[in-house]
């Protein structure tokens, strides 16, 4: 729960997070399920919805904006967090959300996104990766795989693609999670862990284009894939995944391998626990590039948390301080400065 | 602290002198505590500090040439003065870049341990001007051995020979200080705060700037001193201020006045920095500064701030204000109060960072997609950008707009006496947010056309809005043609209503006649000396100066066509001209010299004398 937020006297329902726009995504977006999970989730982090403000740039992601029932600014390209800063600096004291997609955030907006994260501005971002450009109808993002035939790339794309929970790691996010739009408890479980996060909240969720890039996740996410390719982490828990549980992930020194625990030899205490809160930025790193190995799934649930205190913290405690020490400002004192003189 | 001295001291009414060196030589620190100290002792001042792009140059090249000029007098000035009486050079360099503007027979001193092989040869000079009769020929040449001297007095400091010789610059100004009277007790002040902690430094330069002035008492190559008294200015209190400053206390002002708390989103630029860097200074005043990672984030960020209800601003140059023009727009559609200051310096592209120019009121005024109108002013000198920033402020919440302060190089630099204002003399500026729930639509319009501002907190008012076109009255997204023509039209009319609020345009002289001369900005202070130096000889010639560029005061019109010719003088190609002649249908002449430097009054006087050829009423 954001301890600065005050609590609402009536319990809220996913129904008054809607502002009644006609909503206008392509039948079977995921960002259907996004909104519907964001909707059921911020109920529950009882924050009043006149303290929730979303800010989104552009992009089939960005609409979301207008269909949340909430303080909301749709802005321009790429400029989503950087809005969003001057939001919560300015007003600590609202809960400051930012929907923004693969182009929004890592292309046009990454210079935004990086300095984001390292002044840990609290902020929650939620991306909504669908690895192409859907607004301009089918061109490659900066997430895309390489080799990806698209209307730019009609002999296939010769870009490399950003990880993006890689990439907020090391800009310095202080929680980095994954979920997915096809696991929609899942995703209302980051949402919330988000929303109680003090601190940059980044929130990759893997979203299905029906139009452009339509099943590009269903290798991961797809119902006869889930188990193998799906990883969920839990804080304190073995890092476990495939039929029955029975696959485990162990670290052999930096490098993570999978063990069957069906084989007698290999035991529940070799696998990999996962510590949301480890002091060291490794092994969030080796996470994060987990499925870069054909053989290891991708991992999903929140990567890494770190508690320290946020920007908007700081410049208000700044404030406070240089304040007690030198009294509130008096325009007189200013105007006049130092050095005067006096005409008679 | 003035010395007893047998040496005559003559008046006089005014002088230049310009300090110049590498730019690692402390010019414009010397430069501006001899402007300081000369402010307080009651003259009136201009100054033009003059440096290289680069912080370091490499040492003893033309290129690499630092100069601030200050022009002070015993009466009312407005210019850093076109000619220099005084030239003090630190090195051949130095000499060769700046003796072409001194006065023919003005005064030179010299620092005599520079002029050595290598320094004449990186300056160009072939021969040695010390011992070439003809170079300096005509003028008053005192050559001095600073280096020499300094370091003689200061050879038990303990200092290495690197930060001995950085003490140079306050000889110069201790010498300085004795051939114009001036006392020495502000710059020792200044010493102690600066160098507290630093107690070999703080001795050292004591004894350089002690050393410099007791050097032209004792020393038998000056045969006079001279003076300047205090100028008649208005009663009052004053203090020394360049418009960098004054325009971060505007916005502190108009944070004050309007109880809406400060927030500046900016990016380091030349020549705009000292504001952010004078409000990251007021913390007590509640100001939140946000160094933001480009120019884009600095505006978003302050649009973000205002549309959480804060006073928003953001500062730049021109280059900055090129990559900020889409977020202008955002702000022109989502109708946000915010303050846009360009310290205009000159361009295109990178340009000449340190130099000044006028070269954005085009850019300013029309330089967005689409139909973005936005109101736009002008400070007219260092002290106006107080005023023209609580304007700003002003017109930007009561039209939720945002709102383009241009100022330049030249003026946010330069410094002069400025008799300040009481807090109470100083308007409030009413702000009201939207609160009731009852009957409230985010893009309803008050009398002036203004939408509502709601802070988001507020139960009941939650409510979108974007870069998408709106709908009248609700705000929400619409692609209707009908709608985009009205909304179109509604925002022109919105930023014309401004009009109703600025004062009329003003003519200074006779208020009819031959002609009028019309500027806008920085050049406020050449203007008026030459158009004051003209009339004097006769000339039947008046000045008008915008500080309200778009919208322009509804008399302005009214104005041009009292006077046959309209002369517009500006460091541009003629961006104010083109835009009188498109409203007003008035073929106005031009004068344009862009150097990336203030006018000389001179120069525009020429013009005067060369348009009015024998109409001179005399």
């Amino acid at each position: 729960m954001a301890n600065n937020i005050d609590v609402p006297q009536v319990k809220l329902t996913a129904k008054d997070f809607s502002s009644g726009q006609d909503v206008r995504w392509c039948p079977g977006c995921g960002d259907y399920s996004i909104l519907a999970q964001v909707q059921r989730s911020l109920p529950e982090i009882n924050v009043p919805k006149e303290k929730i403000v979303w800010i989104s740039g552009i992009g089939c992601s960005s609409r979301f904006t207008y269909y949340m029932n909430t303080y909301g600014f749709h802005t321009i390209h790429g400029r989503a967090t950087a809005i969003a800063t001057g939001v919560k600096i300015a007003n600590p004291d609202l809960s400051v959300w930012v929907a923004t997609g693969d182009g929004d955030l890592m292309s046009i907006g990454g210079n935004h996104f990086i300095h984001t994260c390292r002044k840990n501005i609290d902020l929650k971002i939620l991306l909504f990766n669908n690895e192409i450009y859907g607004l301009t109808k089918g061109q490659y993002s900066p997430t895309s795989a390489k080799g990806i035939v698209t209307k730019t790339s009609p002999y296939g794309s010769v870009d490399y693609p950003f990880n993006p929970a890689s990439l907020a790691l090391g800009a310095g996010a202080s929680f980095v999670a994954r979920t997915a739009d096809a696991e929609p408890k899942h995703m209302q479980e980051v949402i919330k862990r988000a929303a109680e996060h003090k601190g940059t909240a980044f929130v990759e969720i893997l979203q299905n284009c029906v139009i452009f890039n339509d099943g590009v996740f269903d290798p991961i996410t797809g119902k006869e894939n889930r188990a193998e390719k799906m990883l969920m982490l839990k804080h304190g828990e073995p890092m476990l995944f495939g039929k029955d549980n029975k696959k485990g992930i162990k670290l052999d020194g930096f490098k993570p391998v999978v063990i069957d625990l069906n084989d007698s030899k290999n035991s529940i205490n070799d696998v990999w626990v996962h510590d949301e809160k480890d002091a060291s930025h490794a092994r969030a790193f080796i996470l994060a590039h987990l499925e870069e190995d054909p053989t290891l799934p991708s991992p999903f649930g929140v990567i890494r948390q770190e508690l320290k205190p946020t920007y908007d913290e700081g410049v208000d405690r700044q404030i406070a301080h240089i304040t007690e020490k030198k009294g509130a400002g008096k325009l007189e004192k200013l105007l006049f400065g130092a050095n005067t003189w006096e005409v008679n | 602290m003035a010395q007893e001295t047998e040496k005559e001291t003559l008046d006089l009414k005014e002088v230049t002198i310009r300090f110049a060196g590498d730019s690692g030589d402390g010019m414009q620190l010397t430069g501006s505590q001899f402007s300081d100290t000369t402010a307080l002792m009651g003259n009136d001042l201009g100054t033009l500090p003059d440096y290289p792009a680069e912080i370091r140059a490499p040492a003893g090249t033309l290129y690499g040439v630092s100069g601030f000029q200050l022009h002070f007098s015993s009466n009312d000035i407005h210019t850093p003065g076109d000619t220099p009486d005084v030239l003090v050079a630190m090195n051949p360099a130095a000499l060769k870049k700046n003796l072409p503007d001194l006065k023919r027979d003005g005064i030179i001193i010299l620092n005599t341990d520079s002029f050595d092989a290598k320094n004449l040869k990186l300056a160009g000079y072939d021969k040695n001007p010390l011992e070439d009769e003809t170079a300096l020929e005509g003028y008053k040449v005192y050559p001095v051995p600073i280096t020499t001297l300094t370091s003689t007095a200061l050879k038990d400091s303990g200092l290495s020979i690197k930060d001995i010789n950085r003490c140079k610059n306050f000889f110069a100004l201790g010498l300085m200080y004795w051939l114009f009277n001036r006392p020495m007790d502000a710059t020792l002040t200044w010493l102690n705060s600066k160098f507290k902690n630093k107690p070999a430094i703080l001795s050292a330069n004591e004894i350089a700037l002690k050393t410099g002035y007791y050097f032209g008492d004792t020393t038998e190559i000056f045969e006079n001193r001279y003076s300047v008294e205090p100028a008649k200015l208005k009663k009052g209190i004053y203090r020394n201020i360049s418009g960098n400053e004054a325009t971060a206390l505007g916005l502190v002002t108009a944070s004050v006045k309007s109880g809406l708390p400060l927030f500046l989103g900016s990016y380091p630029i030349t020549p705009a920095t000292d504001i952010l860097q004078f409000l990251a200074s007021y913390k007590n005043f509640g100001v939140k500064t946000f160094q933001a990672e480009d120019e884009i984030a600095g505006i978003t960020s302050a649009i973000g701030a205002a549309f959480a209800g804060s006073l928003a601003v953001t500062t730049t140059s021109g280059p900055g204000v090129a990559l900020k023009t889409e977020a202008i727009g955002l702000a022109v559609m989502t109708e946000l109060p915010l303050v846009i200051v360009n310290v205009q310096r000159g361009g295109p592209s990178t340009g000449l960072p340190t130099k000044t120019e006028q070269a954005d009121l085009l850019q300013a005024v029309y330089g967005r997609n689409g139909e973005a109108p936005i109101p736009v002013l002008a400070a007219s000198t260092p002290s106006d950008c107080f005023y023209m920033a609580i304007e700003a402020a002003r017109i930007a919440v009561k039209y939720m707009t945002p709102v383009m302060l241009l100022t330049d190089g030249y003026i946010g630099n330069g410094s002069e006496p400025w008799r300040i204002p009481h807090e109470n003399e100083i308007p409030e500026i009413p702000v009201k947010f939207a609160t009731d729930p009852q009957g409230f639509a985010p893009y309803s319009r008050d009398e002036n056309l203004s939408r509502p501002w709601v802070k988001p907190g507020t139960p009941g008012l939650e409510h979108r809005i974007g870069g998408l076109e709106k709908a009248n009255i609700t705000g929400n997204v619409n692609y209707d043609p009908s709608n985009h023509d009205a909304m179109v039209k509604l925002r022109d009319q919105k930023i014309k209503n401004v009009v109703n609020d600025i004062p009329d345009l003003s003519i200074q002289g006779d208020q009819e006649g031959e002609l009028l001369v019309l500027g806008w900005g920085g050049t406020y202070g050449a203007i008026k000396e030459a158009v004051d130096k003209a009339v004097s000889k006769g000339y039947k010639v008046s000045q008008a100066h915008l500080k309200y560029l778009h919208p322009m005061p509804k008399n302005t019109k009214d104005v041009l066509n009292k006077f046959k010719k309209v002369l517009i003088p500006e460091i541009n190609l003629g961006q104010l001209a083109k835009i009188v002649r498109s409203e007003f249908l008035i073929d106005a002449l031009q004068f344009n010299l862009v150097r990336g430097l203030p006018f000389r009054s001179s120069d525009i006087e020429n013009k005067i004398v060369e348009i009015l050829g024998g109409k001179n009423g005399k």
